[in-house]
């Protein structure tokens, strides 16, 4: 078996150049891996192109990877946020890129990034400002904006139990991106609560299976108390 | 308008959170959204049973737990405020909750607007000359939920209409609301217009149509709010 444990953070994220485009699993902090997040900003990389649902929370995890210069563009659906001033202040000043794209859509790219498919149809966003420049097309006399699936380079999961093969379970609803990511990357990268022997996980509870995941490590995230 | 200067007669927001409350049948699935819709939550009538979803994958949203001390970081609401489960809820990812939303689970959603055109049109996810913005779940919500529920005060700050006869905001969602519930009254958006279904006690008819751009139409049993 094929070892994917490495010894911390800064191990797991060796291997992220510039310029690539990261997936960061996450709704606010939960689910959100700021070990990987923060060994990124240690590690200096720059000009990441960052497919997150939010833009971090104070100066942590996605926000801290923007206060130190790691990212150029965000693909985002909540990027203006009571809980941080970062993003914003970057992006009026012009040296930020987004591309803003509603919730469930950049969730659906991300399911059809990685489950081999182009694009899909939707009514979510049409008559809006978010449709300008999206090919359209009409099915059933009603007309519909052509979305296209997302994938990445890397993908940064926070994830509960791990087991030797890379299997993951998640805690309550910090599972949010995390499953959709682990599908829809070239190297999946997961910072996990705690390993358990392979075997001890349910086959019926896994809920991302350990193909998807190139390797892990283990890390206790300060307490997440002030959400 | 100052405190000392509000007009009594307006409904508080519990007040209109539990009108809305009370809009939501048993056995009803119902998104909230963030902000004022949160209070809905402990106003539904013992006697129905109402699941609520999260747009972070809760089916099932139960309210903050009393104790901050068990307040959890992986619990909770779409605008990042502590939440709970309740008994027989589940987890699912984030593009299975919006697979809910779109694919016409959800029974109804209450959201909060900053203006609704007599035609249904919601305007709740950018102010006027914003840059970027945020959209979280706004469109899929507004475009997936068989009833669109809006809860919002009548008029701006500024003494404005809110309910309007076009869109002066960006667009959220063409076509899709059903009633709005604000502290002056309960409307109707029908394919006939709007009509005046109650009124918050003290009101008149003449007073809500003042503070309403678009022609309403009185209901022919128009009622008293019941508060």
């Amino acid at each position: 078996m094929k070892n994917k444990r490495v010894s911390s953070p800064a191990e797991a994220v060796a291997g992220i150049t510039d310029g690539a485009t990261v997936m960061i699993a996450g709704f606010g902090r939960s689910g959100l891996p700021e070990g990987l997040t923060d060994a990124i900003c240690e590690k200096g990389v720059k000009g990441l192109t960052v497919i997150s649902n939010n833009s971090g929370t104070a100066r942590t995890g996605v926000a801290r990877m923007l206060l130190e210069g790691c990212v150029e563009k965000i693909i985002c659906s909540f990027p203006r946020a009571s809980e941080s001033g970062v993003f914003k202040d970057l992006f009026d000043a012009g040296k930020i890129e987004l591309e803003l794209v509603p919730q469930g859509i950049l969730a659906e790219r991300i399911r059809a990034g990685g489950a081999g498919l182009a694009g899909f149809l939707t009514l979510t966003g049409v008559g809006t400002e978010l449709a300008e420049g999206k090919r359209t097309m009409e099915v059933n006399g009603a007309e519909y904006l052509l979305e296209m699936g997302l994938r990445a380079d890397v993908a940064l999961l926070k994830a509960h139990q791990v087991d030797g093969r890379g299997n993951l379970t998640y805690r309550k609803a910090a599972r949010n991106f995390n499953p959709i990511m682990a599908t829809a990357a070239e190297t999946v990268i997961v910072q996990a609560y705690e390993e358990v022997a392979v075997g001890a996980l349910d086959a019926e509870h896994v809920v991302t299976p350990g193909i998807y995941v190139d390797r892990y490590c283990i890390f206790h995230q300060e307490s997440q108390a002030e959400i | 308008m100052s405190p000392e200067t509000k007009d009594k007669r307006l409904l508080t927001r519990d007040q209109m959170a539990r009108r809305a409350a009370a809009e939501l049948a048993d056995g009803w699935l119902v998104n909230i959204g963030i902000g004022m819709p949160t209070l809905v939550l402990p106003h539904v009538p013992a006697d129905r049973d109402v699941i609520f979803h999260s747009e972070n994958g809760i089916v099932g949203l139960g309210p903050a737990p009393a104790d901050p001390a068990d307040y959890d970081p992986d619990l909770m609401t779409a605008g990042k405020k502590p939440a709970s489960l309740i008994p027989g809820a589940a987890i699912v990812h984030h593009a299975d909750s919006f697979a809910i939303v779109r694919g016409g689970r959800l029974d109804a959603a209450v959201l909060g607007a900053f203006q609704v055109a007599e035609n249904g049109d919601l305007a709740n996810w950018k102010l006027l000359g914003a840059k970027g913005g945020s959209v979280g779940g706004a469109m899929d919500i507004a475009v997936g939920a068989k009833q669109v529920l809006i809860m919002m005060t009548h008029v701006t700050k500024d003494g404005e209409p809110k309910v309007v006869k076009a869109l002066s905001y960006p667009v959220t969602a063409r076509n899709s609301v059903t009633k709005i519930f604000t502290d002056m009254a309960v409307i109707a958006v029908t394919a006939d217009g709007l009509v005046l279904d109650e009124l918050a006690p003290g009101i008149t008819a003449d007073e809500v149509q003042a503070a309403t751009e678009p022609n309403l139409r009185l209901n022919d049993s128009l009622k008293e709010i019941t508060v």
